[in-house]
């Protein structure tokens, strides 16, 4: 389909991308922030009503972005994503100053960077989404102009990324060497052909080099716990859950289009690495002192998890992974909110500060253990849903040692789960009262919690929408 | 004078080599910066050089070298921009000098 039609299909992020100019604009001229803020929102808001789920895959741009259910569904899920950082951003302090509207104008910019990469059927545009997120990231990381730890986060997520982006490319001007052409199904033609079958092996690890940083797959996960702690906690909420998300998205078209004749080899090497990584993170994750430190091992974990899904590769196991990525949504956002929050109200991200909190503050309490009882994967809750299911993928494709592990695995991320629950209820209270979270918050915080409690309790419901 | 693909394409892989050394070994932030700008290089030389062996359209490849070089220009801006926020607060650009956050 040709430019000029495919804008037809194409609003919602064209919305996007004027609205975060126009945010940007008027940053410029008003005075309160607030309103900034607000503006952002409500362009999220309209650009989510112009999504419409296309009748049949449409090939936009001459099938530089392909709109499927795939995506579309992911259009979603980075809209739904941004829409919750922003109310989550809206009371975090460190923020506050003349460049609170461009924060907000770069969050436009990621929601529409995230929905190119959920399309980009071209390596081209897989390149250049994949890298517009990155250095998006890169920049909201470093957001704190006077925090040291800000900036050493982001300089780490830079170097970290670059090189890992640098090698990816590599992979691609070989695979474009193979195929002459940068479109994923060409590529996978070519590449089913004998003389290119030893390159197709050798690709598929560049791209592993590439996606798995930005999944925090297990050898490449370094950069994410320091990350994670240094960048403002919206900004860490948001990245350990969307560009996250994005990177398994495009992961799994990479794999599904173009290197699905050699899955034999790399299903071997995936299983390793999705032991590798739930194992290491789950390890570190038992010592840590820092809540977001914690937060961020327990999300390389959950990222394992959501690997065997990739491992096994079958239908259901391409649906576990879906579904896993809804319930991971919800679940860590809502984690990491009470974390913004009590970070903000008693200046610490210490566990210490969360000591007897049922006593300060029973609600936000209350809260924080649904969510950690949802990462740990306990039913009703979310969390248990999309645990079900990659087991059930992992079983369904034999892969015994697999499901052990991860089964094991379950149990240590629930023991250390279950130490802040304990540390919550069962130690006494260090401080006085709290007072309540601020509107935007405890409206996201409800709505996440809404998320969390109905994909849990009436997932048909969610099931559908991802089945189609 | 027709440089054989092979010759390229070992240069581009000399190159990118040269790149993830200078990358691993560098205390340097702006030199790890430069060696990643090399294996952006690489990956463009490969580009080229297939772009002018291939039957198929030659014209996609070297349209992706020039995204990439444009690329390449932006991560050098951000890139350079977070180096000199990181110099205001720390006073270094050594990457073993910038530990605050650990294990």
């Amino acid at each position: 389909m040709g430019i000029i039609e495919s804008l037809r299909y194409f609003v919602p992020e064209l919305i996007l991308l004027g609205g975060a100019f126009l945010v940007f604009g008027t940053d410029l001229f008003v005075r309160n922030k607030k309103t900034v803020g607000e503006l952002s929102l409500l362009i999220l808001i309209v650009a989510a009503c112009f999504c419409q789920m296309p009748a049949q895959p449409l090939k936009l741009f001459y099938d530089m972005f392909h709109l499927d259910a795939f995506a579309h569904f992911f259009r979603y899920f980075a809209l739904i994503a941004v829409t919750l950082t922003l109310l989550i951003s809206y009371s975090y302090k460190p923020l506050k100053g003349p460049y609170e509207g461009e924060f907000y104008g770069l969050f436009l910019f990621m929601a529409f960077a995230l929905i190119l990469v959920a399309g980009a059927n071209n390596l081209l545009m897989i390149f250049l989404s994949v890298e517009f997120v990155s250095m998006i990231s890169y920049l909201l990381v470093g957001f704190l102009k006077k925090d040291a730890r800000s900036k050493e986060a982001a300089i780490k997520y830079l170097l970290f990324g670059s090189v890992a982006s640098a090698i990816m490319l590599y992979g691609m001007s070989l695979l474009y060497g193979a195929s002459g052409s940068l479109a994923l199904p060409a590529v996978g033609n070519a590449l089913f052909f004998a003389p290119f079958k030893s390159l197709a092996h050798i690709a598929v690890l560049f791209f592993f080099v590439g996606l798995g940083f930005k999944i925090s797959m297990a050898p490449f996960h370094m950069w994410a716990p320091d990350v994670y702690e240094g960048a403002p906690t919206p900004v860490t909420a948001f990245l350990t859950v969307a560009p996250k998300a994005l990177g398994f998205a495009v992961f799994m078209r990479v794999l599904s289009v173009v290197f699905m004749p050699s899955r034999a080899h790399w299903s071997v090497l995936l299983t390793a690495l999705s032991i590798l990584t739930m194992t290491l993170g789950n390890i570190t994750a038992l010592s840590q002192n820092n809540i977001k430190r914690f937060l961020a091992y327990s999300s390389i974990a959950q990222a394992g998890y959501i690997l065997m899904g990739m491992a096994v590769f079958s239908n259901l196991g391409r649906q576990g992974v879906l579904v896993y990525l809804l319930a991971y949504l919800f679940t860590n956002l809502g984690a990491f909110a009470v974390v913004t929050l009590i970070g903000e109200q008693t200046g610490s991200d210490d566990l210490a500060a969360y000591a007897g909190l049922s006593e300060r503050s029973p609600v936000t309490a209350a809260f924080l253990t649904v969510f950690l009882l949802s990462l740990a994967g306990i039913p009703p809750l979310a969390g248990f849903i999309g645990k079900y299911y990659v087991f059930a993928a992992a079983i369904q494709g034999k892969f015994i040692t697999l499901t052990v592990v991860a089964a094991v695995n379950s149990v240590v991320a629930a023991y250390y789960y279950f130490r802040i629950v304990r540390l919550m209820y069962l130690t006494s209270a260090s401080g006085p009262a709290l007072p309540p979270a601020p509107r935007p918050l405890a409206i996201a915080l409800g709505l996440m919690f809404a998320g969390v409690l109905l994909l849990g309790l009436f997932p048909g419901l969610f099931l559908s929408l991802i089945w189609r | 004078m027709i440089i054989p693909l092979q010759h390229i394409l070992i240069f581009s892989l000399l190159l990118f080599a040269t790149g993830l050394y200078g990358v691993l070994v560098r205390r340097n932030i702006i030199g790890i910066l430069i060696s990643i700008e090399l294996m952006l290089n690489a990956a463009n030389l490969n580009l080229i050089a297939f772009s002018k062996s291939t039957s198929l359209a030659p014209e996609t490849g070297q349209i992706f070298a020039i995204f990439v070089i444009a690329i390449a220009a932006t991560a050098a801006a951000v890139g350079l921009a977070i180096v000199l926020a990181l110099y205001r607060v720390r006073k270094t650009v050594y990457t073993d000098e910038v530990n605050l956050l650990k294990w």
